[in-house]
């Protein structure tokens, strides 16, 4: 893992000088709100419906113990004893008090953590594959370059004030986990004659306007890759739309400008930048690659795993699911499930954090990772640990065996706690998971999002059941989008049709699991190969037509 | 123009906790609805706002929420703002922590 450098701790311990001085005059009465205001949000403190929130970045996903522990100690000391883990791999505490701020942030640069640049028009947390480093099917660790976009974009003097905020992803697996497709720049490892670039896609965004990016270019070499996204960047600054907030995001600006002549534009400005970069950034890169080199992998017989796997279906069924493929013979990816059925999608308790990160010390080479399905990933274990881990993590609720299943549910905040929602999200994805959860096995696969308003913050457009909440003459009232992709194969969801008061929406989204049971092929085929081979259309019928459909089958 | 003046609360966000709360009819502010002072004319709504907005050194965001009249006070007339009244619907936290708002 990356360590803060003596660089990156004094330009901690100023900024957060700053920002206590800050709060100080503004209690003092010496700051108003309209003047407070842009500090607070450069400083990941934003005020939403019942209480301050305070967004602190995971860059790319990856943590230690010790960080997760300070997450834990933050939640106990000043807020209240839990905190939500979002699709943007940050963590967000709820209930922070105005004065105690400071004192968080200067116990989040203890253990290298801020929430600089988790807010406002700037180039945000860059996100990343949470398996990555450690997924069977990865190119190359994608967190080194993430890392260096990381030191290259904070309190960079030129991108502080961009015309709408920035979002960058990066995977270096062809299996898409990251959602590059959705993102103001999505990044993809690709090898070509031996040698690693990536793919750069430009232009997706969900939100009021979703977009699924374009490649801007096919093939970039690493070394080339810091002066062309610079030269993104520098473009969209002079060219993307200040005058109108809703069409601020680069996403409008390649579509009005077009794909060619924004590529025509970055690639002059990217001749002139190459130019000036004098390969600082890829001696950066190399120590960064060290920093992230994987750990001391052991080398051990796994016949405890397989016992535990014959003899205990709980067990079983936790391996089944929520296991990855590491490239490492004899180990496996974790993923610890932060939805319980009925639980919100997210939260962790203090005591949960501490409990995983003493299991990321003990069995997983003291690495954690956040996804951005809301998950805690502990990304290299040997099997051998699996019985033990996934007994302790029985005892604390963390060992929901529904991964990728239909009670997985990313799930936005929503009028719950989010100022700008027009709905709520997460009582729907409570009653929904406790709904499925006895069949959700049965039913295989599925991906569900909920976002509490049209910015889409839960994902909803790429879910392969999206749903939105609203605000309908007074009364919430929720949107089914159908058909979604947040992978490689991305794709926006089609809108079935009206949407579904509070109370009907768990029912309709049963109605479609229902329909889904009963036209799939087999169990082999998930909800979204059938919804491909089929179309919307049998879908809405048991939405829109329940007796009709009923009578069908 | 005569557009008739939906009777509203004044609202805001406490300066230090974050807080939901409202203007009382002794001008001081309460973190219970039902306490608060519900306007029916414009002019004496406009002005409290008005007022409000200069306590900045106590309050975040003023502005009137329209509210009814129920037999313990005023009543949200919008789902926001029941929630706002009552706090998050997936823990006990805020005001129903504090025990101030009746289910
Ligand atoms: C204070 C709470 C929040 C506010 C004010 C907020 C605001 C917004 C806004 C205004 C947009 C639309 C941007 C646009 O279309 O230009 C947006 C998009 C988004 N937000 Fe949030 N959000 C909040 C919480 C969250 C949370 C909790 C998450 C993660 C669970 C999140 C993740 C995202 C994502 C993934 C998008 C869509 C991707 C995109 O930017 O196009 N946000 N948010
Ligand atoms: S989607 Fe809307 S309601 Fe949900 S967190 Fe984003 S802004 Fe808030």
């Amino acid at each position: 893992m990356y360590a803060y450098s003596e660089f990156d701790r004094a330009f901690l311990r100023t900024r957060n000088t700053q920002f206590r001085a800050q709060v100080e005059r503004r209690i003092a009465g010496n700051l108003t709100e309209e003047e407070f205001r842009p500090l607070r949000l450069m400083n990941g403190l934003y005020l939403q419906l019942h209480a301050y929130m305070l967004r602190v970045a995971i860059p790319y996903g990856t943590l230690n113990s010790a960080q997760m522990r300070q997450l834990a100690m933050i939640a106990d000391r000043w807020d209240k004893g839990y905190g939500h883990f979002t699709t943007r791999q940050n963590i967000q505490f709820n209930w922070p008090r105005l004065n105690d701020v400071p004192d968080m942030l200067d116990a989040l640069a203890e253990v290298g953590m801020h929430a600089i640049q988790t807010s406002g028009n700037c180039v945000r947390n860059v996100t990343a594959d949470h398996f990555a480093g450690a997924a069977a099917d990865e190119i190359a660790d994608p967190r080194p370059v993430a890392e260096l976009l990381r030191q290259w974009s904070t309190d960079h003097p030129e991108f502080q004030f961009l015309p709408r905020k920035f979002k960058i992803a990066i995977t270096g697996s062809p299996n898409d986990r990251a959602v590059t497709r959705a993102h103001d720049i999505g990044l993809r490892t690709v090898l070509r004659n031996g040698a690693r670039g990536f793919e750069v896609i430009v232009g997706g965004g969900l939100g009021r306007t979703p977009v699924i990016g374009k490649v801007l270019a096919d093939f970039i070499p690493e070394a080339d890759l810091l002066p062309y996204i610079e030269a993104i960047l520098s473009t969209y600054n002079s060219f993307g739309r200040r005058d109108n907030k809703y069409k601020a995001r680069i996403k409008i600006m390649v579509n009005e400008l077009g794909l060619d002549d924004v590529r025509a534009r970055v690639e002059a400005r990217f001749r002139t930048l190459r130019a000036e970069w004098q390969g600082v950034d890829q001696h950066i890169l190399n120590d960064l690659r060290r920093a992230f080199a994987p750990p001391a992998f052991r080398v051990a017989p796994t016949d405890g795993f397989d016992t535990a796997y014959q003899r205990d279906p709980g067990f079983r069924a936790f391996a089944d699911t929520n296991l990855a493929a590491h490239w490492q013979d004899g180990y496996a990816i974790v993923t610890i499930s932060l939805k319980a059925h009925g639980a919100t999608p997210g939260d962790a308790s203090s005591d949960q954090m501490r409990l995983m990160a003493d299991l990321a010390e003990r069995y997983g080479h003291d690495e954690l990772r956040i996804s951005h399905e809301q998950n805690v990933i502990l990304p290299h274990v040997h099997k051998s640990d699996l019985p033990a881990l996934y007994a302790a993590l029985k005892t604390a609720q963390l060992a929901t065996a529904n991964i990728g299943l239909a009670s997985d549910i990313i799930a936005c905040p929503g009028m719950d706690y989010c100022a700008l929602a027009t709905a709520r999200s997460i009582p729907v994805a409570q009653d929904i998971a406790r709904a499925v959860a006895a069949r959700e096995h049965d039913i295989g696969g599925l991906k569900i999002k909920i976002s509490g308003c049209i910015n889409a913050c839960g994902h909803h457009h790429v879910g392969h059941i999206g749903i939105l909440g609203l605000d309908r003459a007074g009364v919430e009232n929720y949107q089914i989008t159908l058909g979604g992709d947040a992978t490689e194969t991305a794709a926006l969801g089609e809108r079935a049709g009206p949407g579904f008061a509070y109370d009907q929406i768990v029912p309709a989204i049963e109605r479609v699991l229902d329909a889904y049971l009963d036209l799939r092929r087999g169990p082999s085929e998930d909800f979204l190969a059938t919804f491909r081979r089929l179309g919307a259309q049998p879908f809405k019928d048991a939405l829109y037509l329940p007796e009709v459909s009923a009578h069908a089958v | 123009m005569s557009r008739r003046f939906t009777p509203s609360v004044v609202t805001a966000n406490d300066l230090f906790e974050g807080d939901v709360v409202y203007l009382t009819p002794d001008q001081g502010w309460s973190r219970d609805l039902s306490h608060a002072q519900l306007f029916t004319d414009a002019r004496a709504a406009e002005a409290a706002l008005a007022q409000a907005q200069a306590q900045s050194d106590r309050l975040v965001g003023p502005y009137l929420a329209a509210a009814r009249s129920g037999p313990n006070g005023p009543e949200p007339a919008h789902f926001r703002e029941a929630f706002r009244a009552r706090g998050p619907s997936n823990y006990p936290h805020g005001k129903q922590e504090a025990g101030m708002c009746r289910p």
